[in-house]
């Protein structure tokens, strides 16, 4: 080495300095939300019978598959933070490693950053090396200020040396992660592509680890999140597992310092592969472009949208235990109502469901003007497509990702909750509960398009009306908000069916604003400049 | 009738006007030139003439019809590529070529053939990964494989090498054969002093001057190199002589096109014992609209 690591000091303190906002945003926001969880724990659970109450709701292999195992037998506030929240933690953890690793290599050599650092006084191996060095400290202070902030919460079951192994643990997952990270980004020849290589490795370990898990196989051995799982900080304190994590993350930076001496700056190991010559049979109207273009997009947001819908229906299960045993409490959320409390909870759940299935929706209209900061539109416009012909294709599949997004949400939480209830929801409740927020989700799917037509430059302001919106209705019954500031909401006006009837009217009203706003939108794009 | 008709266009961003009153036709069977300086309003002819900007006044048809309200029909018909050519970085050069044929309508496969092999275009990679001048081969055989009448080119060979600069200019010469039109902007003057029959300069929105190059010339400036046998001192005061300076032993000066005749008579007065003359390149005639005149003339004679 020698030379070839000069300048690699100088390199590290430039790379802290530049991206130092974002290094202390990802490890406060981390550190916040592991010490508020122990805490709003003891409040929810204070006593030990609540928690073995809690234990018993956990005791399903969805909730396993998701976090994990706990030491169920020994339900203290520091086995329930460890098993509630430690993979999950773990896995952004992971995320983060992986953004910032793929952040300071190959996006910066992408840019032509590196060409021009490595034409200074810069050894060759350095940025690679600089990048390791501040990923290796970035780790090594979210440990540290884990295992200060957890001790120094003084809750009875979190010790010192279990605080020092729940950092440690996400320490090492960490470091694990930025070594894969760094290996894609030595693979691959884009930092899109080293982003979605290690992405690819996360979820791997992720499903690994959740199968291992369910049928207690040797096969956890075979993921990182499997050996996070085996510490069990608080409880069992076993800590070797976090030897494998630290080990094989310094051996995988090592790896990648060698592959990174094979290859010349710029390129991989693995080459795209030549694509396709000629279009295929599909690709030959403006609509088949928007889907060509999207698909990517629109298969990871269903993924998500259906695990979404799994992860809600899987806590009706434990909602209706949880009910059963406290009918004060029961009464006291649902209004003595004899309806079951899933069927209370449900317009809730579908409401996040449908604001969550709107940004998709709201995502794939706004690449129409995307394309036109691009430049791309000329091209396109420039043929014989027809502007209504080009917008329009947007929104349709605006609308279809809404529709699409919201149904997929809808189907996890009806598969989720037929497995985990005693008396599940039929599929009419489920999908008709959904289907009622459909026209909202339309509605601000036509603001979009009533401000891409008019006002272009303001489109963005869409989503401050989707954080109104959701402010106002999921926050609102915290906050007081009157009546009236969440009517101003599309959201404001869907019925909440089934604790209520639905209200046609409103529905059908919804839909002709929806319809009025497209209209308009339309036509003043076919009115307006292309920028 | 002309394919191409301009009349008093004019386009205002703001308060800022971008053209003021443009005129000018494109006739069949024509390469048109269209030159100016940087920001002189080239491009944004060309997006008016596309419907992608609506125009504040005047009038612009292509094949008789209204650019805006029919510029769907109009484009079955036209053959656009942009000067900078941005394309979609996760489709493939070949995807792109047969999207932008199937969004024109017809698609003329083996031509599309030829001109890959001619433009030495690899299209089975991603645009992600083309230089500039790849992306431009991109829209050229786009363009060129397509059985357009008009092609509206936007500075289409700012980042070709030589060689396929040629090979534009050969696909160029092969659709004006077929009775087809252009529409060419470009500061590549020798490219536009090649292919063009006819030339408009645009400057600051405003077209300046437009004919053909022969009667550009006219109008300009003739580069004259003379010794004469008795000194003459006085050149440098005749109506119509600029830019003199002294060279060797004979004089370098330009002379208007209209006063050639008053000053040959006064320099044979003195006895002309060498007479050289080159006609303007379009580069002078481009220098001479545009400003700084004398300090470019003088670099370029030292
Ligand atoms: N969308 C717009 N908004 C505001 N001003 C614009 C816009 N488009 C162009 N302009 C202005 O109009 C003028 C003409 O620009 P145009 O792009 O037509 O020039 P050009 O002749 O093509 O120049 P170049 O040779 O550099 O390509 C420039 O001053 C430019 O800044
Ligand atoms: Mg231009």
């Amino acid at each position: 080495m020698g030379r070839s690591m000069a300048g690699n000091g100088r390199l590290t303190r430039f790379i802290i300095r530049r991206d130092f906002v974002r290094l202390f945003l990802w490890v406060v926001s981390i550190s916040v939300v592991t010490l508020a969880v122990p805490l709003s724990f003891q409040e929810l659970y204070p006593t030990q019978e609540q928690r073995n109450v809690m234990a018993e709701t956990m005791r399903n292999p969805a909730m396993t598959a998701m976090v994990g195992p706990g030491n169920l037998e020994h339900y203290t506030l520091g086995a329930m933070t460890t098993h509630q929240m430690l993979l999950l933690t773990a896995v952004a953890v992971a995320l983060m490693n992986i953004l910032l690793a793929v952040r300071f290599t190959r996006a910066e050599e992408e840019a032509g950053m590196t060409e021009m650092i490595r034409s200074l006084s810069i050894g060759r191996s350095s940025p690679l090396s600089a990048a390791m060095t501040v990923l290796l400290g970035v780790n090594a202070v979210l440990a540290i200020v884990l295992w200060i902030g957890l001790t120094s919460l003084g809750i009875e079951g979190m010790g010192s040396s279990g605080a020092l192994l729940y950092g440690l643990t996400l320490g090492g997952t960490g470091l694990f992660f930025a070594g894969v990270a760094v290996v894609c980004a030595q693979l691959a020849e884009s930092a899109r592509g080293a982003t979605s290589l290690a992405m690819i490795v996360l979820v791997g370990s992720y499903v690994i680890q959740s199968s291992g898990n369910v049928t207690e196989s040797v096969m956890i051995w075979l993921s990182p999140f499997g050996w996070v799982t085996s510490v069990q900080p608080f409880s069992e304190n076993n800590g070797w597992p976090i030897v494998f994590l630290v080990v094989s993350g310094v051996v995988l930076g090592s790896i990648a310092g060698i592959l990174q001496g094979k290859r010349d700056l710029g390129s991989g190991f693995i080459h795209q592969k030549p694509g396709r010559a000629h279009a295929s049979a599909f690709l030959k109207t403006p609509l088949a472009l928007v889907l060509r273009l999207q698909r990517t997009g629109i298969s990871i947001w269903a993924i998500g949208m259906l695990i979404l819908g799994l992860s809600y229906g899987s806590v009706l299960g434990d909602l209706e235990s949880f009910f059963d045993g406290n009918e004060l409490l029961a009464n006291m959320l649902t209004g003595n109502s004899d309806r079951p409390v899933a069927e209370q909870f449900l317009p809730m759940l579908m409401l996040v469901m449908a604001f969550i299935a709107t940004i998709p929706g709201i995502l794939a209209l706004h690449k129409l003007v995307g394309e036109e900061k691009k430049g791309r539109v000329d091209s396109v416009l420039g043929r014989r497509v027809s502007r209504t012909q080009l917008m329009g294709g947007y929104v349709f599949v605006a609308v279809m990702n809404g529709v699409v997004m919201n149904s997929l949400a809808a189907t996890g939480l009806w598969l989720a909750g037929r497995s985990v209830m005693a008396e599940p929801l039929t599929i009419a409740t489920v999908f008709g509960a959904s289907a009622v927020q459909l026209p909202a989700i339309a509605v601000m799917i036509g603001v979009s398009s009533l401000l891409i037509g008019i006002a272009p430059r303001w489109s963005s302001l869409v989503w401050l009306y989707i954080v109104y919106s959701f402010v106002t209705l999921y926050l609102g019954s915290l906050f007081q908000v009157p009546d009236w500031a969440a009517r101003l909401s599309p959201f404001g006006w869907v019925s909440e069916w089934p604790s209520e009837s639905v209200n046609w009217m409103a529905e059908g009203g919804l839909l002709a604003i929806a319809a009025v706003l497209v209209v308009i939108g339309l036509f003043g794009y076919r009115r307006r400049d292309i920028l | 009738m002309p394919i191409l008709d301009v009349k008093g266009l004019t386009k205002t961003f703001g308060k800022f006007k971008a053209l003021d009153g443009v005129d000018f036709e494109v006739k069949k069977g024509e390469v048109f030139g269209f030159i100016g300086p940087n920001g002189a309003g080239k491009s944004t002819t060309i997006r008016v003439l596309l419907g992608l900007l609506k125009r504040d006044a005047g009038t612009a048809t292509i094949f008789g019809q209204d650019v805006w309200s029919d510029a769907v029909e109009i484009h079955r018909k036209i053959a656009y590529v942009p000067g900078d050519v941005n394309l979609w970085p996760n489709l493939t050069g070949g995807e792109v070529i047969d999207l932008f044929a199937s969004l024109q309508g017809e698609v003329n496969g083996k031509r599309r053939e030829e001109l890959i092999v001619k433009f030495d275009l690899d299209t089975s990679k991603k645009c992600r990964t083309y230089s500039k001048g790849n992306r431009q081969k991109v829209a050229l055989v786009a363009a060129f494989a397509s059985d357009a009448e008009l092609f509206i080119l936007d500075e289409p060979t700012s980042g070709l090498d030589p060689l396929m600069e040629r090979v534009f200019q050969q696909c160029v010469e092969e659709v004006k054969e077929a009775g087809k039109s252009v529409l060419l902007s470009s500061h590549i003057l020798s490219e536009v002093e090649r292919l063009c029959d006819r030339v408009g300069i645009i400057r600051s929105g405003v077209m300046v001057e437009t004919g053909t190059l022969a009667e550009l010339r006219h109008l300009t400036r003739l580069n004259l190199y003379v010794e004469l046998n008795s000194p003459a001192t006085d050149i440098g005061q005749i109506p119509g002589v600029h830019e003199l300076v002294k060279a060797g032993d004979g004089w370098k000066f330009q002379v208007d096109g209209d006063k050639l005749d008053a000053v040959m008579t006064y320099l044979s007065k003195h006895g002309i014992r060498r007479l050289e003359s080159a006609p303007p390149t379009l580069e002078d005639l481009f220098m001479q609209h545009y400003g700084d005149v004398t300090g470019r003339a003088e670099a370029g004679d030292s």
